[in-house]
């Protein structure tokens, strides 16, 4: 594994930070995330307080009383969870249709890059809200709604590399040796094409976190009283004047997220073009 | 060009058959039954019978979809259930304020992007290089909500300039002229920039990196070696070629563009068709939700329309190509 840059291992230090804390969440975050104690004793006490019952809040307390911190803590498993299982759904479709695009027959590969323009034309968030209100709120649909909504772009990536791939002398070289088609795709011509696709995907989990916070922003997504950050979004945004850092806080964590993951993706991609 | 346009225009209408097909066909597969929710919770059987007659629900649904879609292409959505207006003109009174906050904020981003990604691909300050690049990277990672909350926290709160919601204020009937004008710009202000400044870091980011991908290119150090000046060496060659990926990437993002419309509408209560997207899906409003989908589908496809024409008048390559 070569090196990545400073920029790239700077986020690569801050997902891992957040993936850490979001493992680790009941040693980081002792504090049940839930628990409302003496709701008016206790809610909005601002950062770095302790309340009545001597628990100390380091990022303050939201208006049921809850502990912020803990808040954060938990919900970062959430967002996490929801755009890594989202965007393995997109690699799957995505490579699956690429792949298949670029090495199969050819009749095939007009009938797929139609469709993958197609749907790359719809508008992905009129999709999400509305398959989001139809059915049942919950974390398992928003998983698998930006999983089939966000597989276009890999599909177009891994078909223009692979098809690149495939006239090199290697693969030639891997077929004259007598490997089947499937077999010269799979170990050769698709492995060797993975560099923008591991950028692409990096990307794609940010983009996919900051689509699940804003769906549990509007109501649609992770159901309350579960700790998200789209939903603390949302109850900060009602208590924006006298307790800013409800809303701050997640708000401030869901950019770290996304920015890790755009230095991670810009690293890879500039290693890929360098080799 | 004017075969482009044509299979263009082809496309897009494809894309919004599309659109409309999958919404029908979610709504009507989505459980949940519209006529249980109009006459409420006590309604007996035949009551439900009745009303899915009265609603044409009780036919074949290919019938009820090409009954729908013909009623549509002559612009009739149907009634709102949850208002009882026609919801063509629901959508009617908001497109514009849609289109108004999503161009505005489109061409400043772009302009604001290409400027700043221009200047830092070419200035010899690493550190200033590498500053303006975090600003930007910190602006494309924020979600539009968040930015939004954050814009009224500092402008309407603290700083108490600006409003933070609508698109007029509550006296803007009795003001005239240059008082209703500032009234309106001062309501556009905090959606635009926030839609804007989310732009504008992703449109820096990518001008930026395409300018540096040609900072070798031969044609370049021939432009140079005839002794052209060097600011018209960026504006006119360097810049130039740039645009091609530029004005692509325009047409592509605009999904994208629309998609955060809606979540900053959502934020400020701007009376635009996101908002009355969002509103409709909460309520379960099927023919608003349809005439919504139907309408932004419509904006997008314009606007991808628009972004291909441009390509062609930006790269001569296309442009003869088809010519």
């Amino acid at each position: 594994m070569r090196r990545l840059d400073r920029r790239g291992r700077i986020g690569l230090v801050l997902l891992v930070v957040v993936a850490a804390g979001a493992l680790l969440a009941p040693v980081v975050a002792p504090v049940d995330p839930e628990a409302q104690r003496d709701v008016v004793a206790t809610r909005f006490l601002p950062p770095l307080t302790s309340d009545g019952f001597g628990v100390f809040h380091a990022l303050g307390t939201d208006r049921l009383g809850r502990d912020v911190w803990s808040r954060l803590v938990y919900g970062s498993r959430v967002s996490l969870a929801v755009g890594a299982l989202a965007m393995v759904i997109s690699l799957v479709i995505g490579i699956g249709v690429g792949a298949a695009a670029a090495a199969g027959p050819r009749a095939l590969g007009t009938v797929l890059l139609g469709a993958t323009d197609f749907a790359l034309g719809l508008p992905r968030v009129v999709l999400l809200l509305l398959l989001a209100a139809l059915w049942q709120p919950s974390a398992v649909l928003v998983v698998v709604v930006l999983g089939v909504t966000g597989w276009m772009p890999v599909a177009r990536l891994v078909h223009a590399e692979v098809r690149a791939q495939l006239v090199r002398p290697y693969v030639e070289a891997a077929t004259a040796l007598g490997g089947s088609r499937i077999r010269v795709l799979a170990r050769h011509a698709l492995p060797n094409a993975m560099a923008p696709v591991v950028a692409l995907a990096t990307l794609g989990v940010g983009n996919a976190i900051t689509l699940e916070a804003g769906l549990s922003f509007l109501g649609l997504g992770v159901q309350p009283p579960a700790a998200s950050w789209g939903t603390m979004i949302a109850s900060g945004r009602d208590t924006v004047v006298n307790a800013p850092w409800v809303g701050l806080a997640p708000g401030i964590a869901l950019v770290l997220v996304v920015v890790g993951c755009t230095l991670v993706a810009d690293a890879v991609q500039e290693r890929g073009n360098g080799s | 060009m004017v075969r482009r346009i044509l299979t263009g225009t082809g496309r897009g209408v494809a894309v919004v058959l599309g659109v409309v097909t999958l919404t029908f066909l979610l709504l009507h597969l989505a459980p949940g039954d519209p006529v249980q929710r109009l006459i409420g919770p006590g309604a007996g059987a035949e009551e439900l019978a009745a009303g899915r007659r009265a609603l044409g629900l009780d036919r074949p649904l290919h019938e009820q979809y090409l009954a729908w879609l013909g009623q549509a292409v002559r612009g009739d959505f149907g009634p709102s259930i949850a208002q009882g207006r026609p919801a063509s003109r629901i959508l009617g009174e908001a497109w514009p304020a849609t289109a108004l906050l999503v161009v505005t904020s489109i061409l400043l981003s772009w302009l604001a992007g290409i400027i700043v990604g221009v200047l830092q691909a070419n200035t010899r300050r690493r550190g200033l290089d590498a500053s303006v690049s975090a600003v930007t990277v910190a602006l494309n990672a924020m979600p539009g909500y968040w930015l939004g909350l954050a814009l009224v926290m500092g402008f309407t709160y603290w700083l108490g300039w600006l409003p933070a919601f609508g698109a007029s204020g509550l006296d803007a009937e009795f003001l005239s002229g240059g008082a209703a004008v500032a009234d309106r710009l001062r309501h556009l202000a905090l959606p635009l920039a926030t839609l804007t400044l989310i732009g504008f870091g992703a449109n820096a980011r990518f001008t930026r990196a395409a300018m540096l991908e040609l900072r070798h290119a031969p044609f370049l150090v021939s432009a140079r070696a005839r002794g052209l000046e060097e600011r018209r060496v960026v504006v006119r060659h360097q810049l130039r070629s740039a645009l091609v990926p530029i004005v692509t990437l325009l047409g592509l993002s605009l999904p994208a563009i629309f998609s955060g419309a809606v979540f900053v509408e959502a934020i400020f209560a701007w009376p635009g068709v996101g908002q009355v997207l969002v509103q409709a899906v909460q309520a379960r409003d099927y023919p608003v939700v349809m005439a919504a989908a139907t309408i932004s589908a419509v904006l997008v496809v314009a606007g991808n329309l628009v972004a291909e024409f441009l390509v062609s008048v930006v790269d001569p390559r296309v442009r003869d190509a088809t010519a």
